[in-house]
């Protein structure tokens, strides 16, 4: 069956994990949006950016005071999210009982002026940042060889993703965190601190854009533009999964990854479309998106 | 009566001083139009104004009374905003000569529109051999490489030495297709064998899913036909899944100074590529690198800026020569009838197709331990001679060669 379609069963496999892995990169950062977008109402447009300095902060660790690979998976995404702390008590906090789209414009600016100061520094050819020692090389599964790096970006992804939903879904402070969604004036008057758990909340967001930025620089180039074309795939992951569902994001991260992974296979051009496409029948079809609850 | 008939003469007098040259509106303005902030940004962008500003100083127009301007663009590798640009520049800014634009679906484009409207178009960026082929005009030259060039020179060289099977990662646009084309030719022409290709979207960021199927093709040799960021990702990607170790070689097929920069010498290291350019070849090409890189935040000119360089010295030579900018066809046709000589390329000529000759280099890239600086990176393999190096006349299917 599998040679009528021009392909082996071990090749599609293999495919099949590739898609699983970029699809560990979707899920990390649409779960980072969707968690800012279902606690905070702000569509962050910044998210590509803050992905992107997640995997500058790596290089320079690594280039200015000689912290590795690990170092910087436990570093980057505090000092980023720190500036995503920042960025909040600044700007964002005003946003809140507006429209969403004046969140999504300041974002955007944002985004804007943090890639454009980093392309002119430099450059867009990327530089280098190679793969930790413990885990370069790669085993021979049968139906392909499997970079050792690759295996544990799908790993450790899906075990951030679960701790994330864990802590939102079945935690006191994720049911803290939701109820002060809901009605930030009661939760208040429990004396529960609604407005720091909100600014932390953007940063936990943002530190994850990060994560997956420290994870995404020693296989894709470190580069200003890394985050800009990412971002609205990610966007149509999240709007694909519902705006505010955390399982959702999770689920159509990997499942979308495996779609876009099979599409390269059979229809390589349409690769780069295929999710759109996706995103436009399931708003035909669910407009609150797989897993949203129609409000 | 006497101050009305001093102010006839001194209006007359101030009017013929300046008709000695009749250039358009007084001024030559060159357009410099690129990709400035994305893929192509390091082998052209900026430094491309920078190449040409050191152009126009070296050629002492100021000294000649020529009075030169320089503007620059950024097309974002989209063939509808760099229309837009040129369309603008020639309408309302009057602007004279279009020099680099690399990317050849934009290239191709301008190249109409400059036909349309009769003014200059010298083309360092693009590669497309087109330019030279069916879509040729009398008001483009296609100046630096092209795909010919470049499949003649690595595609030969690599099935020669018993590279015989290839498969092609191409990327899905202009110029990428008919790097894949050429190189095919290439290949089957020297009793070589394509055993398939992938077409991957342009720009793309992953490439795991295509060198997987590079892998399965069982090919020798995987023809990487894309350039910049793509290529680099690619050879960075290639590394992780242990193509080469596998047994299987990558065959840039077109890579600059740039790209070798960013993958570092430690993956890049024997590498085969094929330049037009290399800093390192001459005392003049060392002395250009030092003066450009010092304009250019320490990066070194690639082979496109050294074209622009070129392109610019040759047409500021033209336009003196006809004292006239403003017929695109005239200043082409002399550029074509005076042999180029500048102190980068040194001597060479223009073809009736537009397609500039010159000698072309089969570099191959250091180890680590043979590199002596920073840029110190290719060693020279090969010297392609200029009248080997680029797709005879006849086979072009340019329309202006059957007329003559």
């Amino acid at each position: 069956m599998f040679e009528l379609l021009g392909i082996t069963p071990q090749a599609l496999f293999g495919q099949l994990l590739i898609g699983l892995i970029n699809g560990s990169f979707y899920a990390l950062l649409s779960l980072g949006l969707a968690v800012i977008f279902g606690m905070l109402n702000i569509i962050n447009f910044t998210h590509g950016a803050q992905y992107m300095l997640g995997a500058f902060t790596a290089f320079f660790l690594l280039e200015y005071a000689g912290l590795g690979y690990w170092w910087a998976l436990a570093l980057a995404p505090v000092l980023v999210g720190i500036t995503g702390v920042i960025i909040e008590r600044l700007f964002l906090q005003w946003l809140y009982k507006l429209d969403h789209l004046y969140g999504l414009l300041l974002t955007f600016g944002l985004a804007l002026i943090i890639e454009g100061t980093f392309r002119n520094f430099f450059g867009s050819s990327g530089l280098p940042y190679s793969v930790p020692p413990e885990l370069q090389g790669g085993r021979n599964l049968g139906f392909m060889f499997l970079p050792n790096y690759r295996g544990w970006v799908v790993l450790f992804s899906l075990a951030v993703c679960l701790a994330t939903w864990f802590v939102i879904e079945r935690t006191r402070l994720g049911a803290y965190l939701r109820a002060a969604t809901e009605n930030p004036t009661l939760v208040r008057a429990f004396g529960i601190n609604v407005p720091r758990m909100i600014t932390l909340t953007y940063g936990f967001g943002v530190a994850l854009a990060a994560l997956a930025g420290v994870m995404a620089a020693p296989i894709y180039s470190v580069s200003p533009q890394m985050g800009s074309g990412l971002i609205i795939v990610v966007f149509a992951v999240v709007v694909i999964g519902g705006m505010g569902s955390i399982m959702g994001a999770i689920v159509t991260g990997f499942g979308l990854g495996l779609i876009e992974g099979l599409t390269k296979v059979f229809f390589p051009e349409a690769s780069n479309t295929v999710i759109f496409i996706i995103m436009a029948i399931v708003l035909l079809i669910r407009p609150a998106g797989l897993f949203g609850r129609t409000a | 009566m006497k101050s009305l008939l001093s102010l006839i003469a001194l209006v007359t007098a101030l009017g013929c001083a300046s008709a000695q040259a009749q250039y358009t509106d007084g001024i030559i303005k060159i357009g410099v139009m690129n990709d400035m902030s994305g893929t192509y940004k390091d082998l052209s962008g900026q430094g491309s104004v920078i190449a040409a500003r050191m152009a126009v100083e070296d050629f002492g127009a100021a000294a000649k009374g020529m009075k030169v301007e320089i503007v620059g663009a950024d097309h974002q590798n989209k063939p509808d905003v760099g229309s837009n640009v040129v369309r603008t520049w020639i309408d309302t800014d009057k602007v004279d000569v279009i020099v680099d634009v690399p990317t050849s679906s934009v290239a191709l484009a301008v190249n109409e529109i400059v036909r349309d409207k009769n003014k200059v178009f010298l083309v360092s960026g693009a590669a497309a051999s087109d330019l030279t082929g069916p879509q040729c005009t009398p008001n483009t030259i296609h100046w630096t490489y092209d795909t010919w060039a470049l499949a003649n020179g690595t595609g030969k060289a690599i099935v020669k030495t018993g590279g015989d099977t290839w498969f092609f990662i191409t990327a899905n646009y202009a110029f990428g297709l008919a790097l894949e084309r050429d190189t095919a030719a290439v290949v089957v022409k020297n009793g070589g064998k394509v055993l398939g290709q992938v077409r991957h979207p342009f720009p793309a960021t992953d490439f795991s899913s295509f060198l997987l199927q590079a892998q399965a093709s069982k090919a020798k040799v995987i023809g990487l036909a894309n350039a910049g960021a793509d290529t680099i990702n690619s050879i960075k990607q290639a590394s992780e899944f242990g193509i080469v170790q596998g047994g299987q070689s990558l065959a840039g097929l077109l890579v600059f100074i740039t790209d070798v920069k960013s993958l570092g010498l430690q993956i890049a290291q024997g590498l085969i590529l094929t330049e037009a350019w290399y800093w390192d070849m001459n005392d003049a090409n060392r002395e250009f690198a030092k003066k450009f890189s010092e304009q250019n935040s320490g990066i070194y000119p690639s082979m496109v800026h050294a074209g622009v360089y070129s392109a610019v010295t040759h047409y500021l030579k033209a336009v003196d020569a006809l004292k006239s900018d403003g017929d695109g066809k005239a200043v082409v046709a002399k550029m074509k009838e005076m042999p180029t000589n500048d102190k980068l390329f040194g001597q060479g000529t223009v073809r009736a197709d537009g397609r500039k000759i010159h000698p072309m280099y089969l570099f191959e890239v250091k180890k680590p331990s043979e590199s002596k600086g920073p840029w110190d990176m290719y060693k020279l393999r090969a010297t392609i001679p200029a009248d080997e190096a680029f797709r005879p006349l006849s086979e072009g299917g340019c329309p202006l060669v059957n007329k003559s």
